[in-house]
C-alpha cells in the first residue's frame, strides 16, 4: 500500500442546515455548503479548479458535476460523480487526492445536497417486481435481515441496539444543528414502534434535506489558509457487492477490508484512533463496522455499546454529532464535516479532548459498499 | 387452482414480463417453481440470465426446483409499506436457502406468528391472476 500520510489536505468545510428546507433546491444545497466552505477555507470560488458531487438520493441526475459546476461559475478540469452510494464521499476523496497527485487540480471542492423531505422523493417511489412481491419495501427491511441475521450469529440484543441509537442521541443533544437533540431512554426505544423487526422505529434515520461540502488541496497550499491544515493519512476501499440476501456471509461489511488498507496506507492501527464517524443509517451498521474494523472482536459490538464506550469521555467517541441517526439522515457527508471539526478542536461541548486521529467509516446500499478514511491534525510534524 | 381471498391484489406488483423471466413466472403461474441450471458447471441459480454467474457459460436449461429449504435470516413486517399485504400484517419476509440451489427471498405468512432461522421451509405458490401466481414459503410441520 502506498503511504498516503502528510500530503493531502482537507481545508475547508461547510454545510447547510439540516432537516427540512422547503424551497432549497438540489443545487442550491450544494452551492450553499460549498460557498459556506470556501468561506471557512479563505478560498473563492474562481479558484477551484476541481468540483465532484455525489449524485442526490432522491433522484438521479447524469451530468450532475457540470451542473453544480455552472451554479459556482466555474469550468473546472475535473468534475464528475463516482456511485458507491454512501461510500461515495470517501470515493470522491480519493478520486480528488489521485487527480491532484496527478498534477490536473489543485482546489477540489466535494459535495452532496439533496432535499428528499420537502423536495421530490421519486426515487422513494412505491417499488414493483420480485422484491415488493416478497414483500420487502425499502432500506429498513433489508438492513433488519442484516441485523437479525447479527443476532443470530452472536447473541447481539435489542437493549445493544439501542445503545446504538442512545449514543448517537446523546451526542447531538451537545450538537445545536442536529435535526433531533431530545434525549431518550431505553423504555422510549422499546416502547416505540415496530418498522421491520428486529427494527423499531429508533433504528432508522430519517430522511432529511441538507448539503454539506468541503474543499481538499496539497499540504503546500493547505499552509496559506485560513484553518489548520486536516492531513488526509488513509483511505481504504472494498465492496462486498451482490444483493445482500446472495452474499456467502450477510453479518459482515466491507470494513474489514477497506479498514486494513486505511491502515496500512496511514501506516496506523485502531490503537492510534481517538474517536469515529461511523455511517449509522441504522443502528446494525456501527456495531458491526467497529467489529470488522477489529476494534472489537466479532460479535462483542453490541456489548461495547452497551457498555457506552463509544459516549463522549469513553474509550472511542463514536458519531459526536449525532450521525445519521439524529444529527441528519444525510448519506454520510456529514460524517466527515464533523471529523474534521473535531480535528480542529471547534465542536465546543462535544469535543474529544486532544483528538489527534479520527476514522471516517461509510457504506452504501445494503452493506454493498464500503470505504474508510483516517484523519489527522498531526502533519509532517 | 383457484385465487383465495387477499390474494389477487397483489397482481399490482408482478414485474413486466421480459424474455428473461417468461419462463419461471409462466411455470410460477402453472404451481412450478423452476430454476435455472448450468450444463457446464451444474450449479442452478435464480434470477434467471443469458449466462451462468458462476461461470460465465451460455449454456443454460431450466430445472424444477423442490423448493425446500432452510431459513437463514428473516425479518417481521409491521408497516403496510403496500395495500396487498395489508391483510397479512405482520408478515414475515425471509431470506430462504435452497437445498438444491440459490437463495431466494420471499414472504411468508404464517398463522401461528413463529419462525426461527434454520426453519426448515418449503415453497407455497399462490395464483393472483388468471396468469400470475406469487412465490411464498411456510414452514414444514
Ligand atoms: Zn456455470
Amino acid at each position: 500500500m502506498k503511504n498516503l500520510r502528510n500530503r493531502y489536505c482537507i481545508v475547508g468545510v461547510g454545510n447547510t442546515a439540516y432537516g427540512k428546507n422547503p424551497g432549497v433546491s438540489q443545487v442550491a444545497h450544494n452551492i450553499l455548503a460549498i460557498r459556506s466552505a470556501l468561506e471557512d477555507a479563505g478560498l473563492e470560488a474562481k479558484q477551484l479548479d476541481g468540483i465532484l458531487t455525489k449524485a442526490p438520493t432522491s433522484t438521479f441526475p447524469m451530468l450532475w458535476g457540470p451542473k453544480i459546476a455552472e451554479a459556482l461559475r466555474v469550468q473546472p478540469k475535473v468534475t464528475g460523480t463516482i456511485d458507491q452510494a454512501g461510500a461515495s464521499n470517501i470515493g470522491l476523496i480519493q478520486y480528488a487526492v489521485s487527480a491532484i497527485e496527478l498534477g490536473q487540480a489543485e482546489y477540489i471542492a466535494i459535495s452532496y445536497g439533496d432535499n428528499p423531505r420537502t423536495g421530490t422523493r421519486a426515487s422513494y417511489a412505491r417499488p414493483r417486481g420480485e422484491d415488493a412481491l416478497a414483500g420487502l419495501f425499502g432500506a429498513p427491511s433489508s438492513y433488519a435481515m442484516v441485523a437479525k441475521r447479527h443476532m443470530y450469529e452472536y447473541g447481539t440484543t435489542p437493549e445493544q441496539l439501542a445503545n446504538v441509537a442512545i449514543a448517537h442521541r446523546t451526542h447531538a443533544s451537545m450538537n445545536p444543528g442536529a435535526q433531533f437533540q431530545e434525549l431518550f431512554t431505553l423504555e422510549d426505544y422499546l416502547a416505540s414502534r415496530w418498522v421491520a423487526e428486529p427494527f423499531r422505529l429508533l433504528d432508522c434515520c430519517p430522511v432529511s434535506d441538507g448539503g454539506a461540502a468541503y474543499i481538499i488541496t496539497t499540504e503546500e497550499n493547505a499552509k496559506e489558509l485560513n484553518k489548520e491544515p486536516i492531513y488526509i493519512e488513509g483511505i481504504g476501499q472494498g465492496h462486498p457487492s451482490w444483493d445482500f440476501f446472495r452474499r456467502p456471509e450477510l453479518a459482515t461489511s466491507g470494513a474489514a477490508i477497506a479498514g486494513k488498507m486505511a491502515f496500512d496506507s496511514a501506516q496506523m492501527t485502531t490503537d492510534d484512533v481517538d474517536f469515529c464517524e461511523i455511517y449509522d443509517c441504522f443502528t446494525i451498521v456501527p456495531l458491526i463496522s467497529l467489529e470488522e474494523y477489529g476494534f472489537v472482536k466479532k460479535g462483542e459490538g453490541g456489548s461495547f455499546y452497551e457498555e457506552k464506550r463509544t459516549h463522549l469521555g469513553g474509550e472511542l467517541p463514536c458519531n459526536t454529532s449525532g450521525g445519521l441517526l439524529s444529527e441528519t439522515g444525510m448519506p454520510g457527508t456529514q460524517l466527515v464535516v464533523e471529523a474534521v471539526r473535531q480535528l480542529r478542536g471547534e465542536c465546543e461541548n462535544r469535543q474529544v479532548e486532544g483528538a489527534q486521529v479520527g476514522l471516517v467509516s461509510q457504506q452504501g446500499g445494503i452493506m454493498t459498499t464500503h470505504a474508510t478514511m483516517l484523519l489527522s491534525n498531526i502533519g509532517a510534524n | 387452482m383457484q385465487i383465495k381471498e387477499n390474494f389477487n391484489a397483489f397482481e399490482d406488483l408482478v414485474p413486466p414480463i421480459t424474455e428473461l423471466n417468461k419462463s419461471y413466472r409462466e411455470n410460477l403461474a402453472g404451481g412450478r417453481l423452476v430454476l435455472q441450471a448450468c450444463m457446464l458447471c451444474n450449479k442452478n441459480q435464480y434470477p434467471f440470465e443469458s449466462f451462468c454467474y458462476e461461470c460465465g457459460s451460455t449454456d443454460l436449461t431450466e430445472v424444477s426446483s423442490t423448493g425446500e429449504g432452510s431459513v437463514y435470516s428473516f425479518v417481521k413486517v409491521h408497516q403496510p409499506y403496500h395495500p396487498a399485504f395489508k391483510p397479512f400484517i405482520p408478515y414475515f419476509v425471509s431470506t430462504v436457502q435452497l437445498d438444491d440451489g440459490p437463495r431466494m427471498l420471499a414472504a411468508m405468512f404464517e398463522s401461528d406468528d413463529i419462525l426461527e432461522i434454520g426453519d426448515r421451509v418449503a415453497a407455497r405458490i399462490e395464483k393472483i391472476s388468471e396468469t400470475e401466481a406469487m412465490l411464498l414459503f411456510e414452514k414444514i410441520r
